[in-house]
């Protein structure tokens, strides 16, 4: 338990956070593996997780009628998968598939959701994390939608 | 079109007149994705060599049709064989992609400042290449390959639009073997089959091993993708003084003369290409320039 401990108050999402919650945050955590292949999370299916990538390569995935399965972005060591546990309704936008095998910390939103509402201080520290990770996910895609390299002769 | 011009017939000093092209000939014509080519060019009459340094660009004439900056992207330890590569965009570079072996194309060049490998000496490269955008880094990758043991670790992050429009795959996957590079490619969107990153090159900075603190990066792409790279290296730690970005204006003369191509105070193609970022990060911004 120290050691999950550990490795989540030094990961840079948790960096920071009060002593207080560590307690709390380690009582919604446990390690979880996914061998390649293994499909984490499905679109429409509810979110009551999220998740924090120790080793491995998750993709996340949109199916399309005439495509098939489009990967939208690729996510790594050291990466958080999931916010749709945070915001109403609760379920998952996209598929998420490990593309290899992957160990995962995943944190039970549910729970931490519970928490956040009774302990505002707690969810808004949560919040302006996820709000980085949200900011830094949305400059990427804007980049993506601008197609820039198809301008470049 | 492309007619090869009669040697004999043109008694000019091609090499005192920077305005006049000379001509080469194709030896080898390269597909490398759907629209993006190389060619491999020998020059003719007296000219032997033709020296160049990374980063540096020549302006090809495709007789008939007009006359382009395009970036070298060959080996600068090989003289004797000039290597271009670009996408087949324009009326130009449409022509150039009908050309086969044998064809005569005018070179003037070559132009511009180049990548300041020197500098790097004792420290780790970091090369952040997008599209097309690897060309123009890529003699430079060849000298740092060339030179391994003058570097400390060699990164090229390199970013394009779908794994099919990968340029130089072969190079790459040589270079990836390597234990002394580290080669990490994303593409911004990829169907299921694809193993590979998908996501901006941009998201790649956070993650590679690199001091950020004894750091040069060579930075080459569309200029959005540069801007947000050069930010993202900055913001791991990389000094902007220790950032360089390769830019692109719309380069007549290449001697700094008709001023088709200022950029705020400066030439691109006599002040730059290759440029500093310090030097001109405030202009990026400006929409006005």
């Amino acid at each position: 338990m120290e050691d999950l401990k550990k490795i989540l108050m030094e990961h840079p999402f948790f960096k920071g956070l009060d002593e207080e919650y560590s307690s709390l945050i380690v009582g919604c955590a446990s390690n979880i593996r996914a061998d390649a292949g293994k499909m984490i999370l499905r679109e429409g299916e509810e979110a009551n997780h999220f998740y924090l990538i120790r080793s491995g390569k998750v993709t996340l995935q949109l199916m399309t009628p005439n495509k098939g399965h489009v990967i939208i972005e690729t996510l790594n060591e050291g990466d958080i998968l999931g916010w749709s546990w945070l915001v109403p309704p609760y379920m998952w936008h996209f598929d998420a598939k490990a593309s290899e095998l992957t160990r995962m910390i995943a944190l039970d939103g549910k729970c931490l959701r519970n928490k956040c509402e009774n302990d505002h201080h707690l969810g808004y520290e949560l919040l302006k994390r996820f709000a980085d990770i949200m900011t830094k996910r949305l400059e990427s895609t804007r980049l993506q939608l601008l197609d820039i390299y198809g301008d470049r002769s | 079109m492309a007619t090869a011009p009669d040697l004999q017939s043109l008694k000019v000093d091609y090499k005192r007149n920077p305005m006049l092209p000379w001509p080469f000939q194709i030896r080898r014509v390269k597909h490398e994705t759907e629209d993006t080519f190389t060619v491999e060019l020998q020059p003719q009459g007296d000219l032997e060599e033709f020296a160049f340094l990374p980063g540096q660009f020549n302006m090809i004439y495709v007789f008939g049709v007009g006359e382009i900056p395009i970036s070298i992207s060959g080996d600068p330890a090989n003289s004797r064989t000039l290597v271009h590569t670009t996408r087949a965009v324009g009326s130009v570079t449409k022509a150039m992609d009908k050309m086969r072996r044998g064809d005569i194309l005018g070179i003037r060049g070559p132009y511009g400042t180049p990548w300041p490998i020197e500098k790097a000496a004792g420290k780790d490269v970091v090369f952040v290449a997008g599209g097309i955008g690897l060309a123009p880094l890529r003699p430079a990758l060849y000298e740092v390959v060339a030179h391994r043991e003058r570097y400390g670790k060699v990164v090229l992050l390199y970013g394009t639009r779908t794994p099919t429009d990968v340029l130089f795959r072969q190079e790459l996957e040589h270079w990836r073997a390597r234990f002394d590079l580290e080669i990490y490619v994303t593409v911004d969107r990829a169907m299921s089959g694809w193993r590979g990153n998908v996501g901006v090159v941009t998201n790649l900075i956070s993650r590679a091993p690199f001091d950020p603190r004894n750091t040069m990066a060579f930075v080459c792409g569309p200029e959005v993708m540069m801007r947000y790279t050069s930010m993202e290296l900055h913001k791991r730690g990389v000094d902007n003084e220790h950032i360089f970005v390769s830019m692109e204006r719309n380069m007549k003369c290449a001697i700094g003369l008709c001023g088709h191509c200022q950029f705020g105070s400066v030439f691109v193609c006599k002040d730059g290409p290759v440029f500093r970022y310090s030097q001109i990060k405030d202009m990026l911004v400006k929409w006005e320039i």
